[in-house]
């Protein structure tokens, strides 16, 4: 249970909101319409397929991560039919639908 | 009855959307279950899923909160899983960034994972474009998630228990973030980089408060450029 007190409750909330905010404005909010230099556009095409991975990874890899065979075998299958039919919404369906469906017919 | 290529664009990100709602609509009602179970009120709850709209964050604060974790560091800990969105920003001004103040604004508001990965796949694969083209896809992508994260989260406090947690669900958002990921390793610049940052961040892991995936981050976008340029001047002195 929670024994935090109803304002430090909203402190965080609060916070978060405004720290998360000012993250996402950055650099669209003060850099605006300005020119950045082709070595930091070079960079930035690469940010979804450098950060990404690092979400994920410790959720299927990592020392907390529950890493069953089952875990890791839809995850294989949810990258082959992303890469292969480049296509979100397969990719997605195909990895819920064999782990929904292999962990009822598994147990 | 025809639309302005805006509007048609907005109906286009809407539609690419649609499969993150398998996943949000779950997850949010999951936030909302386990929020309230853990003794926040209604409003809390809807101030989290509103203000912050940021459900991985969200779901680490709860979870530090439960663990009467000090006000700071569940703060703390908080954005620095949401830093990556700074990259995000960086990544998305070149398309967005000659709007104005107040939609930039807006869209900050929004710049979660699925509208913006949605929104760099489309700006590539099109990039003519205009700016009203390019806004009315990035917001048609984010609205209808940021209103499904509101009713689901508002769903799952009013539910409460009735609401099961532990159906594996958790599962869900590592496979979102693959099926996303996967469709975009195009090049070696592009596996390169992926490969970087998982390995990095496994390294890493000991760091604390998630750091150690800005620091794989950071190095996987240098060698994702590096290896592109190493490629191009194969070609050049190839040809």
């Amino acid at each position: 249970m929670i024994e935090a007190s109803t304002t430090q409750v909203w402190i965080i909330i609060l916070a978060m909101a405004a720290g998360t905010f000012l993250i996402r404005f950055a650099f669209l909010g003060f850099v605006g319409d300005r020119p950045l230099p082709g070595w930091a556009l070079r960079l930035l095409r690469y940010t979804p397929v450098a950060v990404l991975p690092a979400v994920v990874a410790p959720m299927l890899l990592g020392a907390k991560a529950e890493t069953d065979p089952l875990r890791l075998f839809c995850a294989a299958v949810t990258i082959i039919i992303g890469v292969w039919t480049r296509n979100v919404l397969w990719a997605i369906l195909t990895g819920l639908g064999l782990f929904f469906g292999l962990g009822a017919v598994l147990g | 009855m025809s639309y302005s290529p805006a509007a048609q664009q907005f109906l286009k990100g809407a539609r690419d959307g649609l499969p993150f709602h398998i996943v949000i609509w779950p997850f949010a009602a999951i936030f909302g279950a386990i929020a309230t179970q853990a003794g926040l009120n209604v409003v809390e709850v809807m101030g989290f899923s509103i203000l912050v709209i940021a459900g991985s964050a969200q779901l680490a604060a709860l979870q530090l909160m439960t663990e009467n974790a000090p006000t700071v560091i569940v703060i703390a800990t908080a954005l620095a899983v949401n830093l990556r969105m700074g990259m995000y920003s960086a990544s998305i001004t070149p398309h967005l960034g000659k709007a104005s103040v107040l939609t930039r604004a807006f869209a900050a508001y929004m710049l979660y994972d699925q509208p913006y990965a949605l929104s760099t796949i489309k700006y590539e694969k099109e990039p003519d474009l205009s700016l009203s083209e390019k806004l009315g896809y990035f917001f048609g992508a984010a609205i209808p998630i940021a209103i499904a994260w509101y009713a689901l989260t508002l769903a799952g406090a009013l539910l409460g228990e009735k609401i099961p947690t532990d159906m594996g669900m958790d599962f869900a958002v590592p496979i979102t973030f693959l099926a996303v990921v996967a469709p975009m390793l195009k090049t070696l610049a592009h596996v390169a980089s992926a490969l970087t940052s998982v390995v990095l961040v496994l390294l890493l892991g000991f760091m604390p408060y998630g750091t150690g995936l800005l620091v794989a981050a950071a190095a996987a976008l240098i060698v994702g450029s590096q290896v592109e340029l190493w490629m191009e001047k194969r070609k050049d002195t190839a040809a």
